[in-house]
């Protein structure tokens, strides 16, 4: 049986340990082909099964967007994310953003613009932003606010935020 | 989180039937509520039925000239689609009023509205919560009571609904097709969500072995005259502390229709025909929206935190009916409030 066509109805009793479930994930285009609990989070899955450590866990919750990745080119928390329910589906990290060692413009900008303190909140930013600038929605400065307001920044480095990504803008004239 | 079991529903008479079958599966659409619940404990499945494989995410015209919305339209595609953005503006600026992007981008139509209340007693099970755990008692009613209702609360709960999508869909009179062991029917909008009564444990009139396939828009979507207003204790990714959803058609200088709903002041969206009535064949002035307002505040009742939102609650109609009828619907990236 393929695990990506993973039929309804697993059976088995629930008086024992729920079996692990077969899972395949392409994170930053390499396939993995994992055998998952049922209530692992995709974070969980970057972090802990694959070492991919740069996605960060804040609130666990879906209320700092640390956690942010990009799933089949969509921003979302990967922390409300069961890695199960995303079974053939295709990730990016910020690991997964620089092409042959030159950052994406995106991260260029982060550190041109000094758009963090003391970093932790910064993956998620990054990848958030990518997705920003993809989605084409934002353009003006409250635009970009309001579309990153699931990216919470502790240290306050907002203003620069907005500047790197309106650079990064400007640099990738639209494109992805 | 508690150990449970995973399937994946292969069509909706599958989802139905596993739905049916076990009392404590839940169906899991993007997660985003029901993860946050489970990780809390507050909501403990043992089975979870994965329906994110059903074909319910496309909007379609109806015959009748309106949308059928699949169940499964992540809310961010919902607000961009270019049917709702043209024809139903109101829908859009809702949603985009609501959550962050990436939830948005996660959270079904579905799941939005049977997404449980953020009551902080609700959330923390080491308190007594009469949603939570029915005949434990209320702790907001003398407690925190800040985000609680002040509109139909009872004696057993005063939570509010969270959602910012379906309080324009109660003002547009939306309805909710629901799919279960006997086939679809059809709920009113305004019919889903119930007051708390002495059974706050139910949220919904859908039965726990139905499904909710589709949401449906009426034809009228007032995209001329409109506008959500969503006043919150932070300017994005909040929830609301008082909300207003108001929809007008103005014919020479008269109000013919409106409609309002009112977010965060009670158990389900809040609406009261009367205080339309009261506007219709009206000038769309000032004095006419105050009186509104009255109408639809008239029960209302605060407690110790609260008692503030029926003032913002009175101040957000009129703010909202009167830039529905200026054209000048409210901007949720312009935090400015005209
Ligand atoms: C930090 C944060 C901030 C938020 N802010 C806002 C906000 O400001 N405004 C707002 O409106 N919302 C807000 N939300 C809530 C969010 O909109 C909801 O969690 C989301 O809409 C739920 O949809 P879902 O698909 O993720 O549901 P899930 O979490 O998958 O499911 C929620 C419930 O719905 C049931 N369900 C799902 N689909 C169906 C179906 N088709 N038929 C029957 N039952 C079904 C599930 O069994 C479950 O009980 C916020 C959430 C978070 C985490
Ligand atoms: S208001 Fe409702 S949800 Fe909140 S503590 Fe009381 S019973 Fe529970
Ligand atoms: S860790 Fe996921 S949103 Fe905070
Ligand atoms: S840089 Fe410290 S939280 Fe953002």
């Amino acid at each position: 049986m393929s695990p990506s066509s993973f039929p309804g109805g697993l059976e088995r009793k629930s008086t024992s340990r729920p079996a692990e479930i077969p899972v395949r994930i392409t994170v930053n285009g390499q396939e993995h082909r994992l055998a998952i609990a049922p209530w692992t989070t995709l974070l969980d899955v970057l972090r802990d099964h694959l070492d991919l450590t740069g996605t960060k866990k804040g609130c666990d919750h879906g209320q700092c967007g640390a956690c942010t990745v990009l799933v089949d080119g969509r921003r979302i928390v990967s922390c409300l994310t069961l890695a199960v329910i995303k079974d053939g589906a295709e990730v990016t990290t910020v690991e997964g953003l620089a092409t042959n060692g030159v950052l994406h413009p995106v991260q260029q900008a982060f550190i041109d613009h000094d758009a963090f303190q003391c970093g932790y909140c910064t993956p998620g930013q990054i990848c958030s932003s990518v997705a920003l600038i993809a989605e084409g929605k934002a353009t003006t400065a409250d635009e970009i606010r309001e579309l990153m307001s699931g990216n919470i920044c502790r240290c306050g480095a907002y203003t620069n935020i907005v500047a790197a990504i309106q650079q990064a803008m400007a640099s990738m004239d639209g494109k992805p | 989180m508690i150990d449970f079991d995973y399937a994946r529903a292969s069509d909706i008479p599958d989802a139905i039937r596993q739905i049916a079958a076990d009392p404590n599966a839940k169906l899991i659409a993007g997660g985003t509520n029901l993860v946050d619940l489970m990780k809390y404990e507050v909501v403990n499945p043992t089975r979870l039925i994965d329906i994110t494989h059903l074909p319910l995410n496309t909007i379609e015209e109806t015959a009748s000239g309106g949308l059928r919305i699949g169940a499964l339209m992540p809310n961010s595609d919902l607000a961009y689609h270019p049917l709702i953005e043209k024809r139903y503006p109101l829908v859009s600026s809702a949603i985009l009023a609501g959550a962050s992007q990436q939830l948005r981008n996660m959270a079904s139509t579905g799941g939005n509205l049977m997404q449980r209340t953020r009551c902080f007693y609700f959330y923390d099970i080491a308190t007594p919560c009469n949603k939570r755990v029915p005949g434990s008692g209320c702790s907001a009613i003398n407690g925190i009571n800040r985000i609680n209702a002040i509109l139909g609360t009872s004696e057993s709960c005063i939570a509010t609904h969270p959602s910012d999508l379906c309080i324009a869909l109660a003002a547009l009179d939306a309805t909710v097709h629901v799919a279960g062991p006997a086939g679809e029917r059809v709920i009113a909008f305004t019919d889903f969500h119930r007051l708390p009564g002495d059974t706050p444990q139910i949220d919904t009139n859908l039965a726990p072995d139905e499904i909710i396939v589709a949401i449906e828009l009426p034809p009228r979507g007032f995209p001329e005259n409109y506008s959500y207003l969503k006043i919150r204790d932070r300017l994005s990714y909040a929830f609301a502390l008082v909300s207003v959803a108001a929809a007008m058609e103005i014919e020479r200088g008269r109000i013919r229709d409106v409609r309002i709903a009112l977010g965060g002041v009670a158990h389900k969206p809040w609406r009261k025909v009367e205080a339309e009535a009261a506007l219709r064949g009206e000038a769309p002035e000032r004095k006419a929206f105050t009186r509104a307002a009255g109408i639809l505040l008239q029960d209302a009742k605060g407690y110790t935190h609260n008692a503030f939102k029926i003032e913002l609650a009175r101040r957000a109609i009129e703010r909202t009916l009167t830039q529905a009828a200026n054209g000048t619907p409210q901007m949720q990236a312009i935090k400015k409030i005209r």
